[in-house]
Formats: C-alpha cells, sequence, structure tokens
C-alpha cells in the first residue's frame, strides 16, 4: 500500500502579530510550522501503514526551506519525501497549487490514498485537497474525522466518517481516493530521537517545473487564476465601556446597560 | 514572472522593508534583497520612491470575458428546506447584479425542491434553475459538481457565490479547478470595483491580515461566503420569477463514493449560528467543572453556548460549539465572552456580534478591544452574580 501526504509548511499564524506602528506582521520569534492539520494528516497515514504495511511519502511545495518540514515528518516515520520547488512557483494560488501537487503525484505513479489537511492556516482556504483530487480525476471525502475501514488495491475501497455541521456523514469509496482530515481523527505522536536521525540523513530530491512538464503559465503567478491585490490590517473596533471594582456593582451597571437596551 | 531589485536605482533606504507585510525584504549592505518566501503581493513596488523594484506578470492566454454575463447563488438545501445561507448570499448576490446591471440566478440541485424553487424566488432570484433527480437527493461531491460545472460553462456566469458551508467547501473547489477559474473561499466583503471586477475580501493569516483579491482573466469569478456573514434578505412572495427546470444527463450522474449514512451529534444543542444569544467561555474557566457556570449563564439568558478553542482542545466541550477561524462564524444580538482572552482566531468568529460582553481578570485582553462592554474582574464572582440577578427578575 502507498499513501502520499500534502504537507505545507507556514508560519505559526496562532503567535503572529501586527506591529501596530508599522502595520506589518511581526515574524521575529514566529516559528515556521509543519501545518497543524497536516501533522494529523501525516500521522493517520503513519497508523495505516504500521497496521497494513507499506509506505508513506510525503510532498510538500514551498521555497527551499520548505525542506525542514519534510524532515520533520521523515522524523515521525513518513518513509519518503520529496520537496517540489522553483522560483517559478512563487506566488501560486490554489488553483496552480493543486495543478503542481497533482502532477507530482501522477510522477509518482502508483497509490492508494492521498491525505491532506483540511486547510492551511495562513491561506485558510481549504482548496487544494480538492483540487488535487480534480486534477487527478479520484474521488475525494473531505473532513474526515475517522476511517472505520481500508482495504488497499487491488480490491481499493474505504469507509470514512466525514464531519459534517450537526454530525456525520458515512462514506464509502473505491480507491484511488484522497482525503482531507480534521482534528477529532488521531492524536499526533512526536518524533523519536531514531526517527531523527534518519531524518537528518535522508535524501530528499528537488523537483522542478521540469521535472514535472509544466508550462510556465500553468504555474506560479503566471497560472494563478485569482490575484491578491491589496493586504490590510483590518481596523479595530473602538474600546467600549469598561466597568470595574466589585462585582456586584459591575454586574449592576452592565445589566442596566443590557436592559436599556432590550437584551434581558 | 519575476521580481527584482534594480541594483543602481537602490540606495538601501529601507522603505521597501517596512512596506513588506511578510517581512522577506531584507538588506545586505546597501542593498534590498527579496527572500526566497516572497509570494509577489506587489506590496513594496509602489512602496519603492526611486522605482527600484520591478516586477513583471507576464499573461497567460485570454479568454473573452464579454461571454459572461449574470450572477449567481448555488443555494444549499437539505431535505428540500433551503439553508439560510443562501438567503444571504441572495442579498449580497442581488447588490452585485444591480452594480453589474445584471440578473441575479440561483442553482438549486436536489430532490422533491419544489417549494425551495419558489421561495428561491421570493428571496430576490430572477431566475431559478432547478436540476431535480432521484440520486441528487443528498449532496454528493462528483455528482453534483459535474452538473455545476456543466451549466457554468453552458450558461457562462460572470460571477458565482456559494456558502462556506461542509457542503460548500467540499463542492466549489471542485468545480473551480473542474471550470479553470479562481475562487476566494470565506469571503466577508464582496462588492463591485470601478473596473467592473468582483473585489473578493477575506481574512488570512489565522486572520491577522485581511487581503482583497481578484480575478482579472478567469470566469466566472466564484467566491464562498461563510453563515452569519452577510445579512439575509426576507422573503416576497409577490415577487416573480422564472423556474426553469434543467434536464438531468447521465454523465452528470457520475458518482464513485457511496453514502451509507448520518449520525446527528448526540448532544441535543442548539445549532449556535441561529443563536441570538451566546455566552461563551475560554481558557479562563480553568476546568470542565467551572464550564457549567457558563452553561448556567446561557440559560439564564436564554442563549446557546458557546467556545474558544483552548476550551475545545481542552475537551471541556464539543467542536460544534466553537467560535473562530477554524470554527463556526455568529452574529448573534449578544455574545457573552467568559475567560476568553480573545486571540485574533477567535475575535474572527463573532466580532460582527451586535453587542458583545467580555468577562476577564486581565485589563489588558485583546477582547476589551471588540467589546461593547466589558467587566475587568474575576469571572467566578462575576458570573454567580450575574446569574443570580438575573434569575431574580
Amino acid at each position: 500500500m502507498h499513501i502520499i501526504v500534502c504537507i505545507k509548511q507556514v508560519p505559526d499564524t496562532t503567535n503572529v502579530k501586527i506591529n501596530p506602528e508599522t502595520n506589518t506582521l511581526v515574524r521575529e520569534g514566529v516559528e515556521c510550522i509543519v501545518n497543524p492539520f497536516d501533522m494529523y494528516a501525516i500521522e493517520e497515514a503513519i497508523r495505516l501503514k504500521e497496521r497494513r504495511g507499506g509506505k508513506v511519502t510525503a510532498m510538500t511545495m514551498g521555497p527551499l526551506q520548505a525542506e525542514s518540514a519534510l524532515r520533520e515528518a521523515l522524523s515521525l516515520g513518513v518513509d519518503e519525501a520529496i520537496l517540489i520547488s522553483n522560483k517559478a512557483f512563487a506566488g501560486s494560488d490554489t488553483w496552480a497549487t493543486s495543478l503542481t501537487l497533482a502532477k507530482a503525484i501522477q510522477k509518482i505513479g502508483e497509490y492508494d490514498l492521498v491525505i491532506c489537511g483540511k486547510q492551511a492556516i495562513d491561506g485558510d482556504t481549504a482548496q487544494v485537497g480538492p483540487g488535487i483530487a480534480v486534477h487527478l480525476n479520484i474521488p475525494q471525502i473531505t473532513f474526515v474525522k475517522k476511517i472505520e475501514e481500508l482495504t488497499p488495491l487491488p480490491a481499493g475501497s474505504i469507509r470514512a466518517q466525514r464531519m459534517m455541521e450537526e454530525g456525520f456523514q458515512v462514506v464509502e469509496s473505491p480507491l484511488p481516493v484522497l482525503l482531507t482530515v480534521v482534528k477529532e481523527i488521531n492524536e499526533p505522536r512526536l518524533p523519536s530521537l531514531r526517527g531523527k536521525m534518519r531524518a537528518k540523513s535522508a535524501n530528499i530530491p528537488v523537483w522542478g517545473p521540469e521535472e514535472l512538464g509544466l508550462d510556465s503559465d500553468q504555474i506560479g503567478l503566471k497560472g494563478s487564476p485569482t490575484y491578491v491585490t491589496k493586504i490590510f490590517v483590518p481596523e479595530r473596533k473602538q474600546a467600549g465601556k469598561i466597568f470595574r471594582g466589585e462585582a456586584e456593582e459591575a454586574v449592576n451597571q452592565l445589566l442596566q446597560e443590557l436592559r436599556g437596551r432590550k437584551l434581558v | 514572472m519575476s521580481i527584482r531589485v534594480v541594483e543602481e536605482k537602490c540606495n538601501g533606504c529601507r522603505l521597501c522593508v517596512r512596506a513588506c507585510p511578510f517581512g522577506e525584504i531584507s538588506l545586505e549592505g546597501k542593498l534590498a534583497v527579496i527572500g526566497d518566501g516572497c509570494n509577489l503581493c506587489g506590496a513594496c513596488v509602489p512602496a519603492c520612491k526611486f522605482g527600484a523594484i520591478e516586477m513583471q506578470i507576464e499573461r497567460a492566454r485570454e479568454i473573452d470575458l464579454s461571454q459572461y454575463s449574470g450572477v449567481w447563488v448555488v443555494a444549499e438545501q437539505k431535505n428540500g428546506r433551503l439553508q439560510s445561507v443562501t438567503h444571504e448570499l441572495l442579498g449580497v448576490g442581488k447588490e452585485l447584479a444591480d452594480r453589474r446591471g445584471v440578473q441575479l440566478s440561483a442553482i438549486l440541485i436536489g430532490h422533491g425542491i419544489a417549494d425551495a424553487a419558489a421561495e428561491l424566488v421570493a428571496r430576490g432570484a430572477d431566475n431559478v434553475y432547478v436540476v431535480d433527480s432521484p440520486e441528487f437527493e443528498h449532496y454528493q461531491d462528483e455528482p453534483y459538481s459535474r452538473v455545476l460545472s456543466r451549466l457554468i460553462n453552458t450558461w457562462k456566469p460572470e460571477i458565482v457565490l456559494a456558502g462556506a458551508t461542509a457542503t460548500g467547501r467540499s463542492l466549489v473547489p471542485r468545480v473551480a479547478v473542474m471550470v479553470r477559474t479562481g475562487l476566494t473561499a470565506d469571503c466577508t466583503g464582496l462588492s463591485i470595483g470601478d473596473d467592473g471586477l468582483l473585489l473578493q475580501t477575506r481574512p488570512a493569516f489565522g486572520g491577522n491580515i485581511m487581503a482583497t483579491i481578484l480575478t482579472p482573466r478567469h470566469r466566472p469569478q466564484m467566491a464562498t461566503v461563510r453563515h452569519k456573514v452577510m445579512r439575509a434578505v426576507p422573503a416576497d412572495r409577490s415577487r416573480k420569477g422564472n423556474v426553469i427546470s434543467v434536464e438531468v444527463r447521465e454523465s452528470d450522474r457520475f458518482c464513485r463514493a457511496r453514502i451509507l449514512g448520518f449520525v446527528e451529534e448526540e448532544e441535543k444543542t442548539v445549532n449556535i449560528a441561529e443563536a441570538d444569544v451566546i455566552v461563551s467561555g475560554g481558557r479562563g474557566l480553568q476546568s470542565p467543572e467551572n464550564f457549567a457556570l457558563v452553561e448556567e449563564l446561557a440559560l439564564a439568558l436564554g442563549g446557546a453556548i458557546g467556545a474558544s478553542r483552548a476550551a475545545v482542545d481542552a475537551g471541556w466541550i464539543p467542536y460544534s460549539h466553537q467560535v473562530g477561524q477554524t470554527g463556526k462564524t455568529v452574529q448573534p444580538k449578544l455574545y457573552v465572552a467568559c475567560g476568553i482572552s480573545g486571540a485574533i482566531q477567535h475575535l474572527v468568529g463573532m466580532q460582527s456580534s451586535d453587542i458583545i460582553v467580555a468577562i476577564n481578570k486581565d485589563p489588558y485582553a485583546p477582547i476589551f478591544q471588540v467589546a461593547t462592554y466589558g467587566i475587568v474582574g474575576d469571572l467566578f464572582q462575576v458570573i454567580p452574580t450575574m446569574i443570580t440577578k438575573l434569575r431574580q427578575r
């Protein structure tokens, strides 16, 4: 069985702040991490491999420094890693990114599953996973919170729980299939010392547009239908009325205001 | 496709360093250097007073944009009933259509949906395209995306809007790729610019910044919008519109996956996104037992229970109650945040609430920046006091 996991290196946006004087993102002290949802994807792939045997390949599209995200995946137990990197990919939107990743998956050849995290915490679009599925012409199951059953190729089928607003769907699909996973699916493990040492010495090939057979007008900014025309820091509303002092008094004042607005 | 610093023109003044929202420009000696992680947002180009930064965008082949006309809303229905996000989309869709001088149409896919079609007209659709067949009774990725793509390629709308729901976020990214066009997810703002293009504004970087996005050379311009971000249109039964029945083709039905069933969430809860009053708890509650205070206050105010990511991650309350960037977006009349610091990822999910009340012992907690009213104090005293007084009335 072969499982491919697509990951992304992102800045830790939960710790990013705006410098109020310059209106820019404060990047100092903000680590580059593996996108949190992708950690769950990696963990699920490794668990499936541990139960059924086979191989897990992690891939990422990004600048050269994204290699460290792949080494982290390797240290957790992923078998092979591929870095898709080239200046020509810069400025890719989700269309160009999903095409590029799909081409890399096609180049790899045989696979039972492609697993992605639900969304990346910098772009927040949740579009690349389904985009890859379309480029590969395979079915998808999004927001997977649990894999109930998996039969690898050639019989090839999966039964999974898909998280929706008020519960979950149970969905069955033939393989190969693309899954996007949510945090409810598992608890990611920590890397072992052995894993880290293995990861350090692993060879990670770098693929560019030539290796993937992509034209310049299909990738990067040129190949992207969407275009960011403006970036700005959101306005913060004016601070409101703050009540301090004794709880009794503060609550009285608050309730008076809310009564005035007919909310209580 | 490139960006470069013109060495002869750069004098190391650092204006570009300050302008880059991603901190990707640095100085080496007296020369600006653009880092590897540059994503070509272009903010530095106008910032340089010496024209020392050049960006070249090569255009791919052009499509004939003039063939595309009309604003579409992809209606969402469950068991024949329209989901309220659709009414919100019709509201903003109407504004866009009027500004563009074109018609507003709704696409309705399902089975047994005649009533829903009539409601779409009442909510503002000039045309409703109905795809009604037993295989479409429940949403499935492949048949729905095939039908929608086919209709888009046939009727060529210039704008397509859909809800950023579990369904929408599975369907629309597929369709955008099938139709080879741009899609912007989770828009908080939609308007038409002076050049007639759809301006799509959304949060990024976990909500720390806002981005305005265009789809200049591809059609349709597709966007998803979360529930409770736009205002719903009321129904007007006197409105007239065309209901057009769309013939289903064999190729539309192609579907490899199968739905075996649906399991409802065990807890019977109010869907918090619909609630008029929400009381939310965060890390400040300190323990799952203390979270009961939030529940009691919600009961006393007649509202639903919400939570920050911290409370959900700690296992105090299920994910369906989570408010924020990776949870639900809510827009109640009253939102009470208890022991929630107000990280940007939480604010993004509730800052459009009409009245926000914050209770926190930290006077510098960011939640107070968006709160209409705040109590700086010990919530273990404040909340029981509030509950007692509310019960007295």
